[in-house]
């Protein structure tokens, strides 16, 4: 371990009530800004042991647990690129940046869509758990250059690989470059996040509650029923949109959403939100570029946290 | 931490194993279905025996036993599938013209004989299913324990049939790092253990290639009804928005497969048999003219062609 303490309360960001916050005006007056967040991810058949979290239930070789995952890179991404196309939404790619390498293929289908690619880690197998801050700065880099290398641009955002984090991974993306997390699921607006650096950092919405997997896997909802519970999220959020400014996202993966049998809950609530005017569909780059400037002019943020 | 969790000796084009190549499906041949029907149709019924035992594999499969032994009420419950339920469903897959294939456990052939008398009857094709439901393939499995199982599962069955059996269906959808070898060894062609695929692709062992015919866990009904506690009438939906998708895609970008797994333990219940009925019903009647049924062999014939 890093001999950081294991039970220390992580200073990561100031208490804001929803209530009577300065009003956020999302650019051309949009209510909403909308981001679909598709994980496009790596799972490794032999990965090794982490102690701190077995990747798999089954042992090797996992097959139940890495085949179903493979049919997302061999059949779902294109399938659901295909509807996103279809409603005019960009991607803000989750990526495992060794699929840089396994699957180039699927990398330039993203970028020649303009798609945002965001660090997700080396491998979805790989966990930050049990690192040194030298080995997890050390994985981190490693994941943005080897994005950098193939799509031209550095990531701006992080999920940590399999949601795995340390006392310090914030601080070390931030230091690495990043400008924005979606590891942090207290708020549906934009966050200042304190950084040891003092650069600006924000944390940008990214539901679990609307994540497709936890729908699927850990709720075991019905097709439909996922369709209806992001009709509701965006309902609520476009309401109080109007007041000040939301964000929603939904996250996928395309071993869940982009089964055939569950493709059609996804594309209706599409169809719904992008029905909709004044919603801003965009990319977390963009929600996070945005809300940074706002945030380092209406709170401060910047001030306090570069002490 | 050791220096391992930062190694990575795979990380390379394609996949991180040697078992089959990197493709899209999306980026395949379109595959042509017979009659230039868009959706091919793979109904399987795993017809199978859950030992009434206290032994515990490590790795339980779908439907397990659970209880202390005697565990009576789980163990007669998959034995109403073998009783009544595949009686239920052969029924209704005659009466709607259906061809299913039967994955059967080995073990039947000699607890049985009149159930597999009665599936000699039928036109469908049968698959190698494992011994039983507690000889999984799964772990560190012995490799000659696994290849016994292997051999006695389709020697078993071979005793009732003089159809050629060329396919398997592990339970639990399992396997050993020894499973697609061994299998090849014993004469099989092909497996539907790896859902990675909704076409039959080449997989390849150290004896030989073989093809996986890729199931749908997905769609399984244990998975859906069984472990997901969705209603009859969702999985009823969830197939015919699956078959809708399907039928869409093929006739715009080449044939595509639906693959059922029915359990007829779990379908075969009175209240459940009905929601068999409407999928064949929405498949092979209303949707008739966009899908073509048939065996597994067929499909796979017909996607190599």
């Amino acid at each position: 371990m890093s001999g950081s303490a294991q039970n220390a309360e992580l200073d990561l960001y100031d208490y804001s009530a929803y209530e009577g916050r300065p009003k956020i005006e999302w650019p051309s007056g949009a209510r909403l800004a909308f981001w679909v967040a598709p994980n496009i991810e790596f799972y490794e058949l032999d990965a090794p042991v982490n102690p701190h979290r077995k990747p798999w239930p089954h042992p090797y070789p996992p097959v139940p647990g890495y085949s179903i995952r493979d049919y997302g890179n061999r059949v779902g991404h294109q399938r659901q690129m295909a509807v996103l196309d279809k409603y005019d939404v960009r991607g803000s790619i989750s990526l495992s940046a060794a699929l840089c390498e396994h699957h180039p293929e699927i990398i330039s289908l993203c970028a020649e869509r303009d798609w945002e690619f965001f660090s997700h880690g080396i491998y979805n197998t790989r966990y930050t758990y049990g690192l040194t801050e030298d080995q997890e700065r050390e994985m981190i880099e490693d994941a943005m250059a080897t994005i950098e290398r193939a799509v031209g641009q550095r990531p701006a955002g992080y999920l940590a690989p399999a949601l795995s984090h340390s006392n310090h991974t914030i601080d070390l993306f931030a230091e690495a470059g990043g400008r924005y997390t979606c590891d942090l699921f207290h708020d549906d607006q934009p966050t200042w996040v304190k950084t040891r650096s003092g650069k600006p950092f924000v944390s940008i919405p990214y539901s679990l509650e609307l994540n497709d997997t936890i729908a699927y896997v850990v709720q075991k909802m019905e097709p439909r029923r996922y369709g209806e519970i992001i009709r509701r999220a965006f309902d609520q959020l476009y309401a109080e949109g109007a007041e000040s400014g939301t964000v929603m996202c939904i996250p996928t993966h395309n071993y869940q959403v982009s089964c055939p049998h569950r493709l059609r809950a996804f594309e209706e609530a599409l169809e719904y939100i992008t029905g909709h005017s004044d919603v801003w569909v965009t990319t977390g780059r963009e929600i996070a570029e945005y809300s940074l400037s706002y945030l380092q002019e209406q709170i401060g943020g910047g001030a306090e946290s570069a002490k | 931490m050791s220096d391992e969790l930062l190694d990575y000796p795979r990380r390379h084009y394609g996949m991180d194993h040697e078992r089959y190549e990197w493709s899209m499906l999306q980026d395949r041949k379109p595959v042509i279905w017979p009659d230039g029907k868009p959706l091919a149709l793979w109904i399987n019924i795993s017809v199978q025996h859950f030992p009434l035992s206290g032994d515990k594999p490590a790795v339980p499969p779908p439907g397990a036993l659970t209880m202390p032994y005697p565990d009576l009420r789980h163990y007669t419950l998959r034995d109403y599938g073998n009783r009544v339920g595949i009686y239920r469903l052969l029924k209704l897959m005659a009466e709607y013209e259906a061809n299913p294939s039967l994955a059967v456990s080995g073990a039947l052939a000699e607890r049985y004989p009149q159930l597999l008398k009665r599936l000699d009857q039928t036109p469908y094709e049968w698959l190698g299913h494992g011994w039983n439901m507690l000889c999984m393939h799964a772990g560190e499995v012995d490799v000659d324990t696994e290849a016994g199982w292997i051999a006695d599962s389709r020697q078993a069955l071979e005793q009732f049939t003089d159809r050629p059996i060329k396919g398997w269906l592990s339970p639990g959808r399992l396997q050993t790092a020894n499973t697609p070898e061994l299998l090849v060894k014993t004469g099989f062609t092909y497996q539907c253990d790896w859902v990675n695929d909704e076409l039959p692709y080449t997989f390849k062992t150290t004896e030989g290639d073989m093809i996986c015919l890729p199931s749908c866990l997905e769609l399984d009904d244990v998975f859906v009804l069984s472990q997901n506690l969705h209603s009859e009438d969702s999985f009823a939906q969830q197939v015919i928005d699956a078959a809708d998708l399907l039928i869409k895609e093929g006739r715009e970008q080449g044939g595509r497969l639906l693959a059922l797994n029915l359990h007829p333990w779990l379908v075969g219940q009175p209240h459940r048999i009905r929601t068999v009925r409407e999928m064949l019903e929405a498949l092979l009647v209303a949707r008739g003219a966009a899908i073509w049924h048939a065996s597994p062999s067929r499909i796979i014939e017909a996607a190599q062609a």
